[in-house]
């Protein structure tokens, strides 16, 4: 949900990165962190385990500039991807206004990919919301494997288990290098500011 | 759950409650924070440069975690969390609409008014939020 503050002009967005485990959701955040000026961003908090995997889930703030004279305040989830933590999932997706799916290539996952992205709708499902209805894009991660031995899916192929039925965006990244990861933000913020902005700000 | 829109009719009346209920009576620092995490008021001092954003944060994820714990045994929900610390206490209760009322305070102040004012408050927070 997102927080219209009129008294100080300040808009709250509450975006979730999403995706099965390992696929690079913190990695995303960390690049963005240590790329953004301090005036622009707040501390990175991060909550894992010894084995350097989101437990509870990793939050970043960022400033992104005025709109229509109010200061647009960004908060930037991630979950912890592995199966059994379902119900911690749910708990951070609550309120949430904007999505960003991070796709593993690796062909290994491609079921976890789909169990992935089928967990997400039906835990935002549980929430009141569609997620064809929400802003959504994804991104195909760790591009960098395709040249290596490892077999990777192709994006045709991702785009075809992941986003025949949503057709949004998608990106592909290597967030370990931030290749693809200020395009992915950028893309969800503006969505995500349109689809709140236009609830709130331009239809009175 | 619904978007909030906070005016600033809302906000200052909250803090004034807040004030003369909590902070008057040398609570630290009290927060109004909705079920996502977001700020809805922030009242008092920030203590030892007080990261209110990961707190709001921590909190609503730890009020989501706990009302599991509380399904567990046959509960709807805990109403209140509080975390007893060698200088510093925090108080955690659950208002109307999903809001939750933080309360940083430290030894000087009993846990007793703390409780019996942050209950007075969450009649008042409700009332003005419903205008």
């Amino acid at each position: 949900m997102a927080l219209i503050d009129l008294g100080k002009k300040e808009v709250h967005c509450k975006i979730v990165y999403y995706g099965a485990g390992r696929c690079g959701k913190t990695t995303n955040l960390l690049y963005i962190y240590n790329a953004m000026s301090d005036n622009d961003r707040g501390k990175m908090l991060t909550i894992d385990t010894k084995g350097d995997r989101t437990l509870f889930f990793d939050l970043l703030p960022l400033n992104l500039g005025k709109i229509s004279g109010f200061d647009i305040r960004i908060q930037l989830y991630t979950v912890p991807g592995q199966v059994m933590y379902e119900a911690t999932r749910k708990l951070v997706l609550k309120g949430v206004d904007g999505l960003v799916f991070v796709a593993d290539p690796l062909k290994v996952r491609q079921e976890r990919n789909i169990e992935s992205l089928n967990d997400l709708k039906r835990n935002v499902a549980d929430h009141g919301l569609d997620l064809a209805e929400m802003p959504l894009v994804l991104q195909y991660n760790k591009r960098d494997l395709v040249n290596t031995p490892v077999p990777t899916l192709t994006v045709e192929e991702l785009e075809y288990d992941l986003n025949r039925e949503y057709q949004v965006p998608g990106f592909e990244a290597i967030a370990t290098k931030g290749d693809g990861v200020f395009e992915t933000l950028k893309e969800i913020s503006k969505r995500t500011v349109n689809y709140v902005a236009n609830k709130h700000l331009f239809n009175g | 759950m619904a978007d909030t829109i906070l005016t600033a009719e809302i906000v200052s009346q909250v803090k004034d409650v807040i004030n003369e209920k909590l902070i008057n009576d040398n609570v630290q620092t009290v927060l109004v924070i909705d079920g996502a995490g977001n700020i809805l008021a922030h009242c008092g001092e920030d203590t030892n440069g007080l990261d209110a954003i990961s707190l709001a944060a921590l909190t609503a994820a730890n009020f989501g975690a706990t009302s599991q714990i509380a399904k567990l045994i046959g509960e709807n929900d805990f109403s209140l969390l509080y975390h007893k610390g060698e200088k510093a206490n925090i108080h955690f209760a659950r208002l109307s609409g999903e809001m939750i009322l933080v309360s940083i305070f430290g030894d000087d102040v009993s846990l007793g008014l703390v409780r019996v004012r942050v209950e007075e408050l969450a009649v008042l927070i409700q009332k003005i939020f419903e205008g």
